[in-house]
């Protein structure tokens, strides 16, 4: 098991130095310029945008840029941001917690709707809940989050005029503090919590199905233990296997955010700085956060990796 | 409208025959800007308007937090690397011009102590400079007194190739000289009509000496006042996320009296504008939303809650469908859409002038942008008796077919009109945007009635308006045969404006295309006409010579205009803020405040 | 627990499903497929579906296009049985019209995600080791694209190409179906792969190794249709991804021309009208729902008839 360990972790560096070169090709290769706005300007002379390009190294070839890319990187130098000028993890970790309460606190959310709903509906096959259950998770992931974003604002601000639908600074002090903040994130969590608990609860039912209908269970079936015995320890902890995947597929975008999401409700969060990164072509801060998302998807997914054996101890390391 | 015309209309505004608002309005539907429509009357010796203050509170704070939206939030908050409108506003909090445009185009003193004029000599008759007095006991919000030195060094910043700034063309050309500690001298190399730019308006804002002074130059971009600004505006720096919160509090120190009126202010960034539009005017959660490209049937139907409205404000964007002249499908030395080449059938003015006919504009100013887009058949627009025949614009099926007809295209068995083995077949690109599609589909029909075959092609935003080089779907490279997207004229003079139809401007392979004559039209005379409005002194003559070039390329269907976009912002209804389409949102933030 | 598991698969099942595979085993599989009644009222109404998008036009003959704004924002009537939109569109004839453009897209989009998904996680699953690390390096690769800038230089490379070779409408679509297809088959192939992983070290798995039955013969007929639960589930959801997914790239400049109004893109323009003309989501809303639902309960249905195990 260690000796897996570390041999996963061994090859997860050279993983990740190829995972840079890609992205870093694709972001040179991809069109658009970090001065667009300064070429289309007609006050502004050609010679300006030369000098930025020059200051920011720009004009060098793509392959000197990675190098020089990574050479900083390795000595913690994230990379400056043309749009801003300020350090590129300046800019991420003003918008990590955010992030990370947000989307965290959706991820909890569909967790705790996807593994009861899904494990109880699983055990009673075609019954009125799992009937229920089952056609509320089609709506709630045939529905966009840009729809039903709009539809909670419409509902629960406009109409209702219950939450405030901007996600903003909090200036108010003590308790009030926390209150303000479950009021704004309220929506949001709610919004991305259901899109991916609708997703998620289909996939547990649907494992713990395939889990039921196995001949193991029936035989602890037929020894006589408790049902809620039966489905726990012999049933959810094999249908696992498909959920650790998939949430360890999840984690990283807790880091990432939720673009569609964070857009509608204005949250600061790592996601839009994402996107406004990507529309004003700054590079260094698309490869920051990019590379980051990269190291997590890749210590999740090893992690996901660990837990199969843990969940189910048959499966070998070799 | 010529020169003579010109002149008379500004006699009839000496003798109070026609009001001073009125003659700038009917400037700005010839097509020049307000700030030259002004100009023009100061030149003639008509007093400049005192703009009336119409601020109400008697004292400084007690307006609690002022709560703006910018759906794209400033990511910097130096005023002179402010590229776009978002970062220019975010600075604009902070820092202060010496002068700003009010809406009528009147020049209203911010850090000046007053306009300089030709009365009293600050403003030389012969063009060659203008002095700035500037207002006295002004301090920096560390508490740093406001100098000459301050004007000078922004100068000396803003000019340096190194420091890059996007102001650089402002400065470049002028030399600044400090006559005493608050006067100063500005010198231009050749006589300059339009003064009026450098420490002016967006271009303008003054950035304090004693922070910037070691970060001139190559070092300019580890400036930390780069993030957090110390200026000399109505509120002071507190706090400053890129791309999402620009936070700021009351200055104590201001220099006008009883101003500000909010104890805080916050500009949240990001989002989309409908629903800004949605938080100001049906929530009332922020009281004002900068630029709302939104359909103005939303608008209004949101309206109807009374928490707020959408204020629309003129301003001189138009836009417009370019035509290509030169054929975009064809290869000449590895350059399509090449000077060496003409479109095979929109060289022929008919065409284009069926084309011009086939624009619905009624429907796509009723249906589409309603009071945030007036139909326009050009950039000369203007009241009935100054409409000239020749360039009023109609929408005509029935004598688009005719013209066509006439000039020899004729229908073939697909319904698709052609000549010498030419379809009349275009591809019609635009960015993407809903009121664009919306349009795109409203000429599409009308131009198939007429048999006229158009592909529609929209390109995403970030691309359509880049200037990547490799990318063949740019604006300025137009390899297509018409394209619509809105022209700003930010600038508060038209010159600049007017630089987009000079053959030398054409966008070639040669320049990479950064050109910004994009419809490759070319005209000797319109050059000329060009080349002597930049020294003409007398304003009334150059904005005659300016009508006159915009005549040319109007009534020659270069390209076809299809609505003004006045500046739209959602405003609560109680707050009181004066907006100006020749200037920043917040260029008179000071006067802002809430009504009881 | 799992590792307690005493007896090998049901054998009467497979003793069976073995003693009929010599009468016929398609029939045998349409016959499970039946006894799902769902899945088949689900082929019945997906078969609608498809042939409404088909032929629906041919009856249905309101142009898409024809701009009428004295009829905008209209409710349901008998001129516009699904009313109009802001330019006074049918819009009947528009959701016939789209949806075939984003059942396609739909359907194809999901195919070639499930496909890859199930290729790669199937061998890296069976193979371990060097194989395994590979495909796994690849996965965590597309996991960590950035999505717009990738899409904006598929569109910048190979758009023209495309449209040269296939034509700008058959193009676009093949263009769309793998760019979508492509960003989508991640999951399935991590899921395939960890069920494989635990499949493959179960005794019925074991006994039919030691029986003598060879790897292909081993994955095919023994651990993948065992493995496809969670394939099913991602193929669903997938479909509706796809969907949504086109519209969105419309925005881009990579989908169909934005005046094509496949349902996303109808969905998306309704979206700021909803609190006036309601009747404008519902039409695509309802159509998307309804088309995952479908192909949930076929899935499903498949997976009925195709599992080894399952008693009926």
């Amino acid at each position: 098991m260690t000796h897996y360990l570390l041999r996963r972790l061994i090859i997860a560096i050279p993983s990740l130095l190829g995972i840079s070169i890609v992205l870093f090709t694709v972001l040179a290769l991809a069109p658009g310029d970090p001065f667009d706005e300064l070429a289309t300007n007609p006050a502004v002379p050609p010679e300006v945008r030369a000098a930025l390009r020059a200051k920011f190294g720009l004009d060098d070839p793509v392959y000197l840029r990675y190098l020089h890319w990574l050479t900083a990187m390795l000595q913690g130098d994230w990379g400056f941001s043309f749009a801003s000028r300020v350090d590129a993890d300046t800019l991420i970790l003003q918008r990590l917690p955010t992030t990370l309460f947000v989307i965290g606190s959706a991820q909890i959310l569909s967790l705790l709707i996807a593994l009861p709903v899904g494990v109880y509906a699983a055990t009673r096959p075609y019954s009125i809940f799992d009937q229920i259950a089952n056609t509320l998770a089609f709506v709630g992931f045939s529905l966009p989050t840009f729809f039903t974003g709009l539809l909670f604002i419409l509902v629960f601000s406009i109409y209702l005029d219950w939450l405030p639908f901007v996600y903003s600074d909090v200036t108010a002090t003590g308790w009030r503090w926390y209150w303000e903040h479950l009021r704004q994130a309220l929506m949001p969590i709610a919004v991305l919590g259901l899109f991916q608990g609708a997703s998620m609860t289909r996939y547990v039912r649907s494992s713990v199905l395939d889990m039921i209908r196995l001949d193991h269970v029936t035989t602890a079936r037929s020894k006589g233990l408790p049902e809620g015995t039966v489905v726990v320890k012999h049933v959810v902890r094999n249908a696992m296997i498909p959920v650790v995947t998939l949430v360890a597929l999840q984690m990283p975008i807790v880091f990432g955010g939720a673009i569609v999401t964070e857009q509608i409700f204005r949250i600061p969060g790592i996601g839009s700085l994402l996107i406004s990164a990507i529309l004003a072509n700054d590079t260094p801060v698309i490869m920051a956060v990019t590379f980051v998302f990269a190291c997590l998807v890749i210590f999740f997914n090893l992690i996901a990796d660990v837990l199969y054996g843990w969940l189910d101890p048959r499966i070998a390391y070799r | 409208m010529n020169e003579k015309e010109l002149r008379g209309l500004i006699d009839d505004v000496k003798i109070g025959k026609l009001s001073r608002r009125s003659f700038v309005s009917r400037m700005v539907a010839l097509g020049l800007t307000a700030p030259l429509a002004s100009q023009m009357l100061t030149y003639a010796g008509v007093a400049q308007a005192q703009t009336k203050s119409t601020y109400k509170p008697t004292k400084r704070g007690g307006g609690g937090a002022l709560k703006v939206l910018w759906w794209q939030g400033a990511t910097l908050l130096n005023p002179h690397f402010a590229v776009g409108t978002k970062d220019q506003e975010g600075s604009r909090i902070f820092y202060e011009p010496l002068a700003g445009w009010d809406p009528n185009g009147n020049l209203v003193p911010m850090l000046a102590a007053e306009i300089p004029n030709l009365e009293d000599g600050t403003l030389a008759k012969d063009g060659m400079s203008v002095t700035w007095k500037l207002k006295k006991n002004v301090v920096w919000h560390d508490g740093k007194p406001f100098t000459a030195d301050d004007c000078v060094f922004t100068w000396e910043y803003a000019r340096d190739p190194a420091t890059a700034t996007y102001t650089i063309s402002t400065y470049q050309e002028v030399t600044v000289e400090k006559i005493d500690s608050h006067t100063i001298r500005v010198k231009f190399q050749k006589p300059t009509p339009f003064w009026a730019d450098a420490f002016v308006g967006t271009r303008g804002m003054i950035i304090p000496k004693h922070l910037f002074e070691a970060y001139k130059g190559a070092a300019s971009r580890d400036a930390p006042t780069n993030l957090k600004p110390v200026g000399t505006g109505p509120y002071k720096f507190v706090d400053f996320k890129p791309g999402d919160m620009v936070r700021g509090e009351l200055n104590p120190n201001y220099h006008e009296p009883n101003r500000p009126y909010f104890d805080t202010i916050e500009m949240k960034g990001g989002g989309d504008a409908v629903s800004a539009a949605r938080a100001v005017i049906q929530t009332g959660e922020y009281d004002y939303a900068w630029n709302m490209q939104v359909e103005d049937e939303i608008l209004l139907r949101m309206e109807k809650g009374g928490k707020g409205r959408a204020e629309i404000t003129q301003g001189g964007n138009i836009e417009y469908i370019a035509v290509n002249f030169t054929d975009p499908w064809t290869e000449v030395d590895g350059e399509r859409a090449s000077i060496k080449t003409k479109h095979p059938s929109l060289s022929d003015p008919a065409v284009r002038q069926a084309l011009a006919l086939l624009v619905d504009r009624k429907s796509v100013q009723e249906h589409i942008y309603g009071r945030t887009g007036v139909a326009t058949g050009n950039f000369v627009n203007g009241p009935e008796r100054f409409r000239s025949p020749n360039t009023k614009w109609e929408f005509n099926i029935e004598k688009a077919n005719q013209v066509l007809e006439e000039a020899g295209w004729k229908r073939g068995t697909d319904g698709i009109r052609a000549k010498d083995g030419k379809k009349l077949k275009f591809v019609y690109q635009t960015s993407i945007n809903a009121p664009r599609q919306k349009t795109q589909a409203i000429v599409k029909q009308a131009c198939q009635k007429a048999g006229i075959d158009l592909e529609l092609k929209s390109v995403t935003a970030s691309v359509f308006f880049s200037s990547d080089v490799a990318n063949p779907d740019t604006y300025t490279k137009f390899f297509c045969d018409i394209e619509m997207y809105t022209t700003t004229m930010v600038q508060p003079d038209p010159e600049q404006f007017m630089l987009q139809f000079l053959t030398v401007e054409v966008a070639t392979k040669e320049n990479k295309w950064q050109g910004r004559n994009i419809t490759r039209w070319r005209n000797e005379e319109y050059d000329k006409l060009h080349r002597a409005g930049q020294g003409e002194l007398d304003p009334v003559k150059r904005a005659a010579l300016f009508i006159k070039m915009n005549d040319m390329v109007c009534n020659d269907n270069a390209v076809i205009p299809v609505v003004y976009r006045p500046r739209v912002a959602a405003i609560s209804t109680k707050l009181q803020a004066s907006i100006s389409g020749w200037d920043n949102d917040l260029w008179n933030l000071r006067d802002w405040y809430r009504d009881a | 627990m799992a590792g307690s598991t005493l007896v090998s698969p049901t054998a009467s099942a497979q003793a069976r499903a073995a003693g009929r595979k010599h009468v016929s085993p398609w029939r045998e599989a349409w016959r499970r497929f039946r006894r799902h009644r769902l899945a088949v009222v689900s082929v019945v109404v997906l078969g609608l579906m498809v042939l409404l998008v088909l032929f629906g036009p041919l009856i249905w003959r309101v142009p898409v296009n024809e701009i009428d704004f004295s009829a905008k924002l209209q409710g349901p009537s008998w001129q516009h049985p699904l009313g109009t939109d802001d330019l006074g569109q049918d819009l009947l004839a528009r959701m016939l019209y789209g949806g075939r453009i984003s059942l396609a897209v739909g359907l194809a989009a999901m195919t070639v995600a499930i496909l890859v998904g199930v290729v790669i996680g199937a061998i890296a699953g069976i193979s371990r080791g060097g194989v395994d690390a590979a495909l796994m390096w690849l996965t965590d690769l597309f996991l960590s694209l950035p999505q717009l800038p990738l899409l904006l230089l598929v569109i910048y490379l190979f758009r023209d190409k495309l449209k040269d070779i296939a034509g700008p409408e058959f193009g676009m679509f093949v263009l769309i179906v793998i760019v979508i297809g492509g960003f989508r088959w991640m999951p399935v192939a991590r899921l395939v792969r960890a069920q494989f992983f635990s499949l493959r070290e179960k005794e019925f798995v074991e006994a039919a190794r030691a029986l003598g039955a060879s790897t292909p013969r081993l994955v095919v007929r023994h651990i993948l249709p065992n493995a496809l639960g969670p394939v099913i589930v991602a193929g669903t959801i997938d479909v509706a991804a796809a969907i949504i997914a086109e519209s969105t790239l419309s925005f881009l400049g990579l989908g169909f021309p934005p005046d094509i109004p496949t349902w996303g893109r109808i969905l998306f323009d309704a979206k700021d009208n909803i609190d006036f003309a309601p009747h404008w989501v519902l039409a695509p809303g309802i159509a998307i729902f309804l088309a995952v639902l479908t192909i949930n309960f076929i899935g499903d249905g498949l997976r009925d008839a195709l599992d080894p195990r399952k008693v009926m």
